[in-house]
Parts: C-alpha cells; sequence; structure tokens
C-alpha cells in the first residue's frame, strides 16, 4: 500500500488550489462590475470596502499560490527537490 | 523505443502539472488585475468627490415654450445636456448621453418621457428615473438654478434613486 505516486497527489493538491482561486477570481470580478455600477450611479460610498475586500480576496488568492508553490518544492510537481520549469 | 524516451523526456503527468500551476499563475494575475480594478475606481471617487462644477448661464426662461427643449453643453464642451421646460411649468435639464450605451436621448412624442431611440429606453421628464428599457440607472440631472428669466447651470447630480429633483417653477 503506496498510495498514488507523488505527481498525482501532487495534480490532485493542485487543482483544489486552483480551484478555490477560480472560485475567489469569480466572487472578485462580481465585485469589481458591482463597485463599478455603483460608482457610476454616483454612489461612492461602496468605494472603500469594495476595495479592501477585493484586496482580501487577492491575498487569498495569493496565499492559495503559495501553497502550490509549497507542494512545488516539496516534489509535487515531479521534479526531485524542487520546482520545475515555469 | 530508447530513442523515443530520449526524444520525449518530460511525462505526460510533470507536463500537466507544470500547465495548471501556470494557469494557477495566470488566474492569480487576474486577480491581481480586479483588485487594482478596484483601487482605481477608489480613487476616482476620490477625485470626484472634490469635484467642482462651474457656474454657467444655459439658458433664458422666456426663450423656451411649455413643452419646448433646450440644447447646451455642461459641465465641459464634451457633455450635452437637454434642458426641459416641463407640461406641468417647471425647468429640468438632465445630461443627453442614455446611461445605457450613451446615445443622445429626445423628448418623447407623449411630452412626460424622455426617450432613448437606440434601444427603445424611456425616462421620467420629471426625475429622470428609468421608466423602461436596458438604461441601468437614471439620466445625471443637471441643477439649475433660476434667477429671474436666467436658468444657471450649478452642478451635475448623478441621480441617485432617492434623490429628489429640484424643482424651478417659471
Ligand atoms: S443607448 Fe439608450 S437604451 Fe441603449
Amino acid at each position: 500500500m503506496s498510495g498514488p505516486p507523488p505527481v498525482s497527489r501532487g495534480l490532485t493538491a493542485l487543482d483544489g488550489a486552483i480551484s478555490l482561486i477560480a472560485i475567489l477570481l469569480v466572487v472578485q470580478m462580481w465585485l469589481l462590475t458591482a463597485t463599478l455600477e455603483a460608482f457610476l450611479g454616483g454612489h461612492h460610498e461602496v468605494a472603500v470596502p469594495a476595495a479592501i475586500l477585493s484586496g482580501l480576496l487577492f491575498a487569498a488568492s495569493f496565499g492559495l499560490y503559495r501553497f502550490i508553490l509549497v507542494i512545488d518544492r516539496a516534489g509535487g510537481g515531479g521534479r526531485p527537490g524542487g520546482q520545475g520549469t515555469s | 523505443m530508447k530513442l523515443w524516451r530520449d526524444e520525449f523526456s518530460i511525462e505526460a503527468a510533470h507536463e500537466r502539472y507544470v500547465a495548471r500551476r501556470q494557469f494557477g499563475k495566470f488566474l492569480v494575475l487576474t486577480s491581481f488585475g480586479m483588485f487594482v480594478g478596484n483601487l482605481w475606481i477608489l480613487a476616482r471617487s476620490y477625485f470626484r468627490r472634490a469635484e467642482t462644477f462651474p457656474r454657467t448661464l444655459v439658458a433664458h426662461a422666456s426663450d423656451i415654450p411649455k413643452g419646448g427643449v433646450r440644447l447646451f453643453r455642461y459641465p465641459g464642451d464634451q457633455d450635452p445636456c437637454i434642458l426641459f421646460h416641463t407640461q406641468s411649468d417647471r425647468y429640468v435639464a438632465y445630461s443627453q448621453k442614455c446611461t445605457h450605451l450613451s446615445c443622445a436621448v429626445i423628448p418623447a412624442t407623449d411630452g412626460r418621457r424622455i426617450e432613448c431611440p437606440c434601444h427603445h429606453g424611456f425616462f421620467s421628464i420629471e426625475d429622470g428615473r428609468v421608466l423602461q428599457g436596458p438604461p441601468p440607472r437614471p439620466l445625471p440631472r443637471i441643477v439649475l438654478d433660476q434667477r429671474g428669466d436666467e436658468l444657471w447651470a450649478t452642478g451635475v447630480d448623478l441621480g441617485t434613486e432617492s434623490s429628489a429633483p429640484e424643482e424651478l417653477k417659471s
């Protein structure tokens, strides 16, 4: 019982991370269009909370990307001991 | 067989992994772009709040009969506006750019609505709110100030749904 090989385990983790990033991105797109709509309608008060929320969503996406790099370094990409070609 | 392996030395799984990692990177970059977009809106909101409008004479009330209109430009030369003397004897002015795709709006034949001929959007002549069609927002209202016979434009109200129109009786 040796479990799946490292590359396939890395792929699974990568797929999970990418799915989460994609979900965050959809939310961020909706946020941007809603903020633009409000801005054009003269509601300027939403700009600050929207920018903060968008920043948090970006930070979360970036955090997930860092997680991908960690998988990479752990050899999940199939290259012994580090990042593959990028 | 050996030659084949030498030529294609990258495993399919590894190639998939790299491609997906690249895709992840692209998504994160897009996310950063969205964040920059929000920051841009924030900056624009800040500067728009500080915006001041000129005071410009746009028409003489006695020149516009009841039901008549007058075109003018405000606040800049690139901003077409339309002034109405309504059937209820008020003077109201709006930006002439439709809030859908910026076509020029015109008075509707019934004299109570403003029409956008491009996609048949209709706005109320009384307060510029959307009555029908695809426009997503009310028409920006030009704030008028009447001094005797003179009608002065003093600002632009972007027409939040709740704002009441400024009434000017002739
Ligand atoms: S541009 Fe006015 S309704 Fe489309």
